[in-house]
Parts: structure tokens; C-alpha cells; sequence
């Protein structure tokens, strides 16, 4: 039960933490399809972090700076979608699906790469940190706390408080919604869209690396992050592009990933001899049900997807 | 002594690609007056607001505040000089409450953090000094268009604004919004406001503004005092010709029966309730019957079931005798239907395909325009076209290629009719025609109707125009609250009579 509990909420703080991403990419009227790609890429960040840095580093350091590692990578990575959809106005769904496949492949490679240079036989893509992942938790009577389940806590705070009480987070809004209106104001739509693709960029990144460090000591980049990107939209989508729900929809979704994982533990599941794909495929299947019925009535940022032009009327 | 200006714009001349919009244009706003700018579309009115604006820069021309020359850039530089701008289409964000609205793009923060107590209070005093009501708590989504517009005025007296342009205000308000509206800025321009109010509807020229300024194809026509001028003289400088406001027409003939229509009952997609009640009627070949009444009233939705935009919920329709009642969209078209749809945007268009495409949408399919093996025959639409253009004046940038969005309203709306009509039908249902139109281009859309109907169709008209309705029906049916109340002859009914009947104070028979 206890692990039951740890894995939703480990799980969950990925997908709140990927879908608050999404949200302000959104938000800015730009859709991130990009962010299985920008997890992938803050999840190499974090781990060559956990890797380079040396055998007992305090616990404080290595976690500033494995965050610092992923967010940055992740930042620099959706730059990628910045520039070519609000710089050169390309279109924001392929940009997003070509960011996804080169973000699993370059990862793949480049640890490759890595590993091969370090030792000859070894052509694996896998990175380990069973040591360094130790910084990230403490036991609490056999709970296992992950310090990133409070980043996220606080990212999730600092999201609300942003989008709803700043003037950033307004004008933000306001880009997404009608650029023109926006722009008929004096507000930079360029810039506030840059801003919220490379928000999501860090939170997509920082994401990445929890995902990967979640239940596992080390990650075989090939599988990239199992469609957690788009899990996550569908999340941020089911949460209404609102903080707040967006934490409750991802609570349902790790939910059920977790059962994946922990399901063997109790015995009324254990005893219904269920194939183990079947509760993998679970937060899958629960998300195509629940968009299915919920998709209907969700409302999106009204101009996200399109390229701001100043010239249109 | 002359009043000083607050705004002059002299010798502006703003060229694209194609054509000059602005020639030479000089306009000179005085300190608390409202000056309407007036002219037909396409004369180059929003293309000088939007250089006042900072939206466009002139090639030449320079434009003086106070009496000092200023540049501007961009629209920030315009709010800096106190010059704001209510768009026509107004620039709000929907599912923002009134008050974000007002405040976005000059909040007042404290570190970053927004604080609207301040703000409300400016703008609750704002609305109560000039009696601009709103709801700053309201999302902009569930206000009304007058509310919205209000909400746009505000924004402007926010920002302190001393310069205030209104481009069309009065095309999207119900006539009661418009007589407020022209009470609001007669109280702005008393309080030392000046106005420059972009219009081309004569009559609110008359009753509202001081001065008037027109412009035709891009260039200076002249400026003139509004009380020693007329309704004529101004419509004659705008158009360059003796503009006819009546429409002269013969005697209706009816004929055989087109359209019947029994017990039409369509639901409503905003309440519950039907938008249309138990309707019967019948359309004549050779009059034009119309259906009057206050926006809102059902006639959308009765069209809507007319055309097969929306299904039925009961009764039945018959064109030519054959029940169409869930016959699909096409079927009612080449059954000898056509349709001028009240939002040329969402359905008379597909705004992002060329002109010519949107000439055969309807038609696309037929030999003429297909070969038997499905490939479209590019030149026949081409030269159908251009026909077309030819014919009903229909102007454009770039001619048959022309993206129809980049098009002037009024030239649109020609479009459609000049499609809708090319396809002789036999049923002509048009709606609100001539909305957002110039004089000029009324009396041209008025004069195919009539044609039509001396051409032996029957033409159904919603409009809520009660002018347009005087002068173009034979037959007047007024709808209220989902019904038909009352049928009524123009050339005995007054405009009085018939306002009893469209406010439900009034109602015939059925």
C-alpha cells in the first residue's frame, strides 16, 4: 500500500510537473507536442550530471545541480520549437513530432557514443546512478520521499501563483488567447511566447529526469520516456490548462501507472492473473477513455497552434 | 477664434503592394470635437487610422500632436501620445473577465504581482462619470456586444486617452445600443475628448458629429461642417454620384407557390426553449417577403432550418413541392436554393481560399467545372470567375486569385451575391444582405434583389433594417420571441406599427 501511495505520487510529480510545462507553452499559444523530446533530453542532462559529479557530493549539491542540469537541457532544447515556430512561424505539430524523434535518437547516440569511448565492448545506452540517486531520498517509516515530489509541490504553487497573479501570467494568457488583443496593447507577443515555450522546456526537462529516476538506478535512453510527453498533454489537457486540476488529473494518471509497478503486491490483482502489459497499458488506456468523453467540453487557448503574424488582421 | 487641434495628419500617403491606399490624405482633429471620417469601403479610412495608431508607416506625410510633429512607431507610442482606438473588431480576450481586459498591457503591479483593487476602483469611477455600465467581473465571453464595446471605451479612458478613434462602432449594436453609444460620446467629447468617428452610415454623421472628413479610392475629397451639409451632399462626395436612397420598384406579381413552409420548429443552441415556434409561411415566385424583427428573435434559426445549417425538430418544408425537410445542403442548392448567409465569415466563405474557388463552391461538382475522371478544370473556374467579377463589379487586389480574406467587407459580400445569383435560383433567401455595407454598395445589393424578383423568383429577406425592410418588401411577417406575430403590408403599415409588433406589444391571428 505504502509503495503503492510512493509510486503515484513520484509518477504524478512527473506528469504535473511535464504537463504545468505544456501548460504554459499553451498558454503562450504555442502547442508543445515536443515534450516526450525535451524529457528525453533533461533526463541525459540530469544523468551525465549524477554521473560526472564525483562519489559523495552532499546531498544538497547534487540535487541543485542535476536540476540545474535537466532544466537546462531541456531549455535549450525546446529553443528548438522557439525559434521555428514563433521565429520562422513553421508549423508547431511538426516541429513538436521532429523534436520527439531526434530527442530519443540523439540521446541514444551520444550515450552510445559515451559508452563506447569509455570501454570498447560496451555498445549499450545506459547510463547508471544507483549511487547518486541516494541524494534524492529519505526514508520516512519505510515511505521513500523524493525530494523532487517537493519541487514539484513548489512548482506547481509557483505555477498558479504566476499564471493567475502576475502580470506576466496575464499577458501571458492573453497571447494564447488573441495575440491581436495583445499586440493592440503594447504587449511583445514574440517574446511572451518565447517565454512560455522555453518555461516548458525547463519543466519538460526536469520532468525527464524524475521520470527516469523514478523506480530505477539507471536508464537505457533507447526507450526514450515511453510516451510520458504525451501523457502528460493528455493530462494537461484533462486538467483544463488549470494548475490545480491539472494535479488532480495527474494524480489519477500516476495513479494507475503505479499500480502498473506495485500491482504484484496485492493479492487480490496478483490473484486475478492478469497479464503485467495489461497494467502497463493502463494510463494509456485511461487516458484515451477520459479524453474521449472530456475532450468534448475542453476549452484550449484560443489561438494556440496559430503563428503569430503582426501583418494579419 | 478656431479651436486648436489636437491631431493633424498632413499629407499622408501609405502605398501596398498593388495600390495606394492613402494619397495624399490631410485630416485635422480639433480639441473636443467629433469628427467622422467618412467613406465607402476600401476608401482608405482604417488604413489611416491604423497609421495614426502606429500600426502602418506612411511613405510620406507627417503627423502633429498639439502642433509638435511626433512619430509613431508602434502602438505603444500611440497610447504614449493619449491616442487609443475602439477596433471594429473588437480587441478583447474572451474568457478574460472586463477588468483583466481593461488593465491588460498597463497593470498595476507591485513587484511583479498584480493588484486590482486600485485598478477597479479607477474603472467603477470611470463607468459611473461617463455612464458606461459594466461588470468588471464578468468574463467578456458572457457580455453583451454593447457591453464588450463598453468595455473597449473604458479601456481607452484608462489609459487616460485624450484622443479617441471609434472605427464602425455602430456595426455590430442593436439600435438601442447605438443611441446610447451616441449619447456616451457626446458626453466624452463635452469633457474635452476628441473623437474621430470612422462611419459610413449617414444618418449617425448627421446626429452625432461636428465635422466630417471624406475619402474615396484612397484620396481627399474634402472636409465639411455637419450642420451646414446634407444626408445627399455627404453621400455624393463619398460615392463621387447622386446616390438613390429609395428603391424603385414595380408592383409585386406573385405567382405560383415556391416555398412552404408548416409548423417549422428548430431548436435553440442557447437555451432549452425553441428559437422557432410552430412557423408556417409560403414564399411566392415574384415577391420579396420579409422577415422583420429585433436581433435574436428566431430569424437565425429559421433560416438555419430553411438552408439545413441546423436539422428540424418538427414541421415541414416544401420547395417547389418537394419535401426538403432533411433533405442535405446540397440537395436544397441544386434544388433551386440559394443562400446569402447572415455571417459571410463562417458560412458564405471560406476565407483563406481564392476568390475564384469561392465562386464554384456550390458548383465546383458540376460538369462544367470537373472532368468525369474528378480533376478540377482550372481554367473554366478561371474564366467563370472572371465573368462574375466582371459582371458584378466585384473588386479585388489580384483579381480571380485573390485570398478572399484579404478582401474588403463590401466586396465580399458582392462576391456571394454574385455567386448566389449566377446560380438562378428559384428561391433567393438572403439575410441581413447589406450588413457593414456603404451606401453604394447597398444600393447595388438592393437593385439585384429586386431584379430577382422581376425575374419571376421569390426572394425571403431577414433584415433588421427596418429602412431596408420598408423599401424592399412586398410582404412584411414579424417574428417575436420564436413566432410569427403579425403579417403586415409596407405600403399601408408604418415603421411605428411594425415596432409594436417586433417588441411582442402587438400581435394578428396566429
Amino acid at each position: 500500500m505504502m509503495l503503492l501511495i510512493q509510486y503515484t505520487l513520484i509518477f504524478s510529480s512527473v506528469l504535473i510537473l511535464v504537463a504545468l510545462g505544456g501548460c504554459f507553452s499553451e498558454h503562450s499559444g504555442v502547442i508543445n507536442i515536443g515534450l516526450e523530446g525535451i524529457m528525453v533530453m533533461g533526463a541525459l542532462g540530469g544523468a551525465l550530471m549524477m554521473k560526472l559529479l564525483p562519489a559523495g557530493t552532499a546531498a544538497p549539491v547534487m540535487i541543485l545541480l542535476v536540476v540545474l542540469a535537466a532544466c537546462a537541457l531541456g531549455a535549450v532544447y525546446s529553443l528548438l520549437l522557439a525559434v521555428a515556430a514563433i521565429h520562422f512561424k513553421a508549423d508547431q505539430t511538426l516541429v513538436g513530432t521532429a523534436m520527439n524523434l531526434l530527442g530519443t535518437a540523439a540521446a541514444t547516440v551520444f550515450v552510445k557514443a559515451m559508452n563506447t569511448a569509455a570501454d570498447v565492448n560496451n555498445v549499450s545506452s545506459i547510463i547508471q546512478y544507483i549511487d547518486a540517486k541516494r541524494s534524492f531520498l529519505v526514508y520516512i517509516n519505510g515511505f521513500e520521499f523524493n525530494w523532487f515530489m517537493a519541487i514539484t509541490v513548489l512548482a506547481l504553487v509557483c505555477s498558479w501563483v504566476v499564471l493567475y497573479r502576475t502580470r506576466f501570467g496575464l499577458r501571458l494568457m492573453a497571447c494564447g488567447e488573441h495575440p491581436q488583443a495583445a499586440d493592440s496593447v503594447g504587449i511583445n507577443v514574440y517574446k511572451m511566447r518565447y517565454a512560455g515555450v522555453l518555461i516548458s522546456g525547463v519543466l519538460g526537462g526536469l520532468g525527464g529526469i524524475v521520470y527516469i529516476t523514478a523506480g530505477v538506478s539507471e536508464w537505457m535512453f533507447e526507450n526514450g520516456v515511453a510516451g510520458f510527453g504525451f501523457l502528460s498533454l493528455a493530462v494537461m489537457i484533462f486538467g483544463q490548462w488549470k494548475p490545480a486540476r491539472i494535479a488532480l488529473a495527474a494524480l489519477l494518471f500516476g495513479f494507475f501507472r503505479a499500480l502498473g509497478n506495485v500491482y504484484t503486491g496485492f493479492d487480490l490483482l496478483s490473484s486475478l492473473n492478469l497479464p503485467s502489459a495489461l497494467y502497463n497499458m493502463l494510463p494509456y488506456l485511461v487516458s484515451l477513455v477520459v479524453l474521449a468523453f472530456t475532450s468534448q467540453k475542453s476549452r484550449a487557448p484560443k489561438a494556440e497552434g496559430i503563428p503569430y503574424d503582426k501583418g494579419l488582421r | 477664434m478656431e479651436q486648436p487641434y489636437a491631431i493633424e495628419m498632413l499629407h499622408i500617403t501609405k502605398r501596398f503592394p498593388g495600390i495606394v491606399a492613402n494619397d495624399n490624405i490631410t485630416l485635422r482633429l480639433r480639441k473636443g470635437e467629433i469628427h467622422a471620417l467618412l467613406g465607402e469601403n476600401g476608401a482608405g479610412k482604417s488604413t489611416l487610422m491604423s497609421v495614426l495608431f502606429g500600426l502602418y508607416q506612411p511613405e510620406e506625410g507627417a503627423i502633429k500632436k498639439d502642433g509638435r510633429e511626433v512619430r509613431i512607431k508602434d502602438p505603444n507610442d500611440a497610447n504614449d501620445l493619449g491616442i487609443g482606438m475602439v477596433h471594429q473588431h473588437f480587441k478583447l480576450v474572451e474568457c478574460f473577465t472586463v477588468l483583466d481586459n481593461i488593465i491588460l498591457g498597463v497593470e498595476p503591479c507591485r513587484h511583479g504581482f498584480l493588484q486590482k483593487a486600485d485598478a477597479r476602483k479607477k474603472v467603477l469611477d470611470l463607468s459611473e462619470k461617463y455612464g458606461l455600465k459594466v461588470d468588471p467581473d464578468a468574463l467578456v465571453e458572457d457580455i453583451t456586444v454593447g457591453m464588450q464595446q463598453r468595455t473597449e471605451i473604458l479601456k481607452m479612458l484608462y489609459r487616460d486617452n485624450e484622443i479617441l478613434i471609434f472605427d464602425e462602432p455602430t456595426a455590430v449594436l442593436t439600435p438601442q445600443e447605438i443611441d446610447e453609444l451616441m449619447e456616451i460620446m457626446r458626453g466624452l467629447a463635452a469633457e474635452g475628448k476628441s473623437i474621430l468617428f470612422i462611419s459610413h452610415k449617414l444618418n449617425e454623421i448627421m446626429e452625432v458629429a461636428d465635422r466630417c472628413t471624406v475619402l474615396r479610392k484612397g484620396r481627399y475629397v474634402g472636409t465639411v461642417e455637419v450642420k451646414d451639409t446634407t444626408k445627399e451632399e455627404l453621400s455624393r462626395m463619398m460615392v463621387g454620384r447622386n446616390v438613390e436612397f429609395v428603391v424603385h420598384k414595380e408592383p409585386a406579381v406573385p405567382k405560383e407557390v415556391l416555398l412552404e413552409v408548416e409548423g417549422l420548429t428548430v431548436a435553440s443552441k442557447l437555451h432549452s426553449n425553441n428559437a422557432v415556434r410552430n412557423v408556417s409561411f409560403s414564399v411566392r415566385a415574384g415577391e420579396i417577403v420579409c422577415i422583420a424583427g429585433i436581433d435574436g428573435n428566431g430569424q437565425t434559426e429559421l433560416v438555419y432550418g430553411l438552408t439545413g445549417l441546423e436539422p428540424v425538430k418538427e414541421g415541414k418544408i416544401l420547395l417547389k413541392g418537394a419535401d426538403i425537410t432533411r433533405a442535405p445542403i446540397r440537395q436544397r442548392s441544386t434544388g433551386g436554393m440559394s443562400h446569402i448567409p447572415e455571417d459571410r465569415h463562417k458560412h458564405g466563405l471560406v476565407l483563406d481560399y481564392t476568390l475564384e474557388d469561392n465562386m464554384v463552391l456550390q458548383r465546383y461538382f458540376e460538369p462544367e467545372f470537373v472532368t468525369s475522371a474528378g480533376f478540377l478544370k482550372r481554367r473554366a473556374i478561371r474564366a467563370y470567375a472572371l465573368r462574375l467579377i466582371e459582371q458584378y463589379d466585384v473588386r479585388s487586389g489580384q483579381g480571380p486569385v485573390t485570398i478572399a480574406r484579404s478582401m474588403s467587407g463590401g466586396n465580399q459580400q458582392k462576391a456571394i451575391v454574385a455567386r448566389e445569383i449566377d446560380k438562378n435560383p428559384d428561391l433567393l433567401v438572403a439575410v441581413q444582405p447589406t450588413r457593414g455595407l456603404d451606401v453604394g454598395a447597398i444600393e447595388y445589393i438592393h437593385r439585384q434583389i429586386v431584379a430577382q424578383r422581376d425575374a419571376g423568383k421569390g426572394v425571403l429577406l431577414v433584415s433588421l433594417e427596418l429602412d431596408e425592410v420598408m423599401a424592399l418588401s412586398d410582404r412584411i411577417l414579424v417574428m417575436y420571441e420564436g413566432e410569427i406575430v403579425g403579417e403586415l403590408d409596407p405600403k399601408t403599415t408604418t415603421v411605428e406599427e411594425m415596432g409594436l409588433y417586433m417588441a411582442g406589444a402587438k400581435r394578428k391571428g396566429a
